[in-house]
């Protein structure tokens, strides 16, 4: 400042109020308080109202946690799935008058086959052994007379052999064979267990649309009645010079509180009933190979999920602004 | 400070309410505007607020022209003009203390300059005690004094008031009336609407007369 002017300021200078301009760190303050202002003011007033917050956040706690829910199920089929892809092997179930010394000798002619990879031959007994250990008819089965189990050859074909057609024509040659009763690809059923499950994976997208739009909506009703519940609030702050993005913002912040809270009780609905089916799971798990693990929702996933059901509760809270907000004025 | 500048305004389902209307408030100037029911009295104080838009000529505030502005403008200049009702317009959920800082809080003010010029403002209509009650239960006269004190807290230019004795004995419109000439004393410009002949005559203040909608006297 070089000169400081002599006439003191005028009283209705002083008066004025700082309207617009400030520095940029009194504006950013004042966005700062406007903010947090509304932030937790939509805050206080969820928990004023505790009861009806409460009953909209279980509605939407709900839909979010069918859809996620869901989708977690799917995760872990794909999971299994995924497992059984592994073993791209061809089962050769041979013909019952075949001896097992024949077998062996028919196992290294497979052997020879510069397609094949590795050959396995279960003999009967080893087959009903298994099938006593892993089955749970191990009693049952003792009281059998004769071994009714086939001598069965595995084979894994080379990793080069990933041509599905001459896999296919693999396993014709195979089944032409005499001493083969039927060849089957374990291939086959993990395809069509995949499809099944592309099929699931669709539905859960499916779902999860279909809910998600339910979630808007819902939001949207509870803040137009919010809205409804607090006009005169919204017309006297517009007269005293309110922007509206001012209005805005305490609705906006709470269709994010409704949305983030919904996505907590969802995450605790979907890991409630995870942990209550893990056990039997596992046990089931137990019985085959014990490679199957039930999945939990992981850190990443619960991020999208209270990402996704905050964005939901903040755009279904914009939709009631954008269309009934234009509308009222202050008279 | 405040220009009216040909007005007319017409309503579509009431026809022209203003016709015509010319008159200048100086900075710092207190006048009063009076006329029958009816007369567009409320109808010219939304034009100031652009609570409404006149049909034909012009409104400047501080030099703005009203009409142009843009709606995203309109809270700024709302700001400018501190609004006073008949009935108050308060938030009854809401402390006095809550009611008075709503503009600042607007205004986007942080906490303790909130607190300090909601204090200053309760002072000066003399509600300084009463920041924690609830509208409801005081009587018309604090009201209105609140809504004064509302009106003033982020220190407006000009002071615009609708009836804001309406609903008051003479003894506290009176009262009230002295609170906006100590504003006046400070430099703020103030207009009041009221139809309380009697009292206006009491005070040494241009009156501006409306008739059916036309300026009789200013
Ligand atoms: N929103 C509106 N739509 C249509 N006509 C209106 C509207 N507001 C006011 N009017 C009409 O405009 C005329 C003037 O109304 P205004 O409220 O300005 O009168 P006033 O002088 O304030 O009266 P009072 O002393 O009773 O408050 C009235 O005839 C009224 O019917
Ligand atoms: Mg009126």
């Amino acid at each position: 400042m070089k000169h400081v002017t002599k006439k003191p300021l005028k009283q209705e200078q002083r008066w004025q109020t700082k309207i617009s301009g400030g520095n940029f760190v009194d504006k950013f303050h004042a966005y700062r308080n406007l903010h947090a202002h509304a932030l937790f003011s939509s805050l206080g007033r969820l928990v004023a109202s505790r009861f009806s917050s409460a009953m909209t956040i279980v509605v939407l706690a709900i839909a979010i946690s069918l859809a996620s829910g869901f989708y977690i199920l799917v995760a872990n089929l794909q999971q299994l799935a995924g497992n059984l892809e592994a073993s791209n092997q061809i089962s050769l179930f041979l013909k019952d008058d075949i001896s097992e010394g024949k077998a062996s000798g028919f196992a290294n002619t497979i052997r020879k086959n510069p397609d094949i990879q590795d050959v396995k031959l279960i003999t009967k007994e080893q087959a009903l052994a298994e099938f006593q250990a892993y089955s749970g008819f191990g009693e049952a089965v003792k009281t059998l007379e004769k071994n009714p189990l086939p001598i069965v050859i595995q084979v894994w074909p080379k990793k080069s052999l990933e041509n599905e057609q001459a896999l296919k024509a693999l396993l014709d040659d195979f089944g032409r064979m005499a001493e083969v009763d039927f060849a089957q690809m374990d291939m086959q059923w993990v395809k069509r267990l995949q499809s099944i499950m592309e099929v699931a994976r669709r539905g859960v997208t499916l779902l999860s649309l279909l809910l998600g739009a339910g979630v808007l909506f819902i939001t949207a009703n509870t803040i137009r009645l919010e809205l409804h519940n607090r006009r005169d609030e919204v017309v006297i702050a517009k007269l005293v010079g309110a922007t509206n993005g001012f209005i805005h913002r305490p609705f906006l912040y709470s269709g994010f509180w409704i949305g983030f809270f919904s996505g907590i009780a969802a995450w605790f609905i979907v890991t409630t009933i995870m942990l209550i089916l893990k056990q039997p799971v596992e046990n089931l798990s137990r019985l085959y190979d014990g490679a199957f693990h039930v999945l939990f929702l992981g850190f990443t996933e619960t991020l999208a999920l209270l990402f996704i059901s905050s964005v939901l509760g903040v755009v279904g809270s914009w939709i009631v602004l954008h269309f009934q907000l234009r509308q009222l004025k202050p008279e | 400070m405040l220009k009216f500048d040909n007005v007319s305004m017409r309503y579509p389902e009431a026809g022209d309410v203003l016709r015509n209307v010319s008159f200048h408030l100086e900075r710092g100037e207190m006048a009063f505007l009076t006329g029958h029911s009816g007369a567009g009295k409320s109808t010219l104080l939304k034009l100031i607020a652009v609570i409404e838009r006149c049909s034909r000529g012009q409104v400047l505030l501080d030099g703005q022209n009203l009409n142009l502005a843009k709606d995203r403008q309109v809270p700024y200049i709302r700001r400018k003009v501190g609004l006073i009702f008949q009935d108050y317009k308060l938030l009854q959920d809401r402390t006095v203390f809550d009611n008075v800082a709503l503009p600042l809080v607007i205004a986007g003010y942080g906490h303790h300059e909130v607190s300090r010029r909601v204090r200053a403002s309760l002072d000066k209509v003399g509600l300084l005690g009463k920041e924690r009650k609830y509208p409801a239960v005081l009587s018309g006269g604090e009201q209105q004094r609140v809504g004064i004190a509302r009106a003033v807290v982020n220190k407006p230019p000009l002071i615009v008031a609708d009836e804001p004795t309406g609903n008051l004995d003479p003894e506290l419109s009176a009262e009230i009336m002295h609170l906006f000439e100590q504003f006046q004393q400070v430099g703020v410009t103030i207009f009041i609407a009221s139809h309380d002949i009697s009292l206006i005559s009491q005070m040494n203040h241009r009156v501006l007369k409306l008739d059916h909608g036309q300026l009789v006297t200013s």
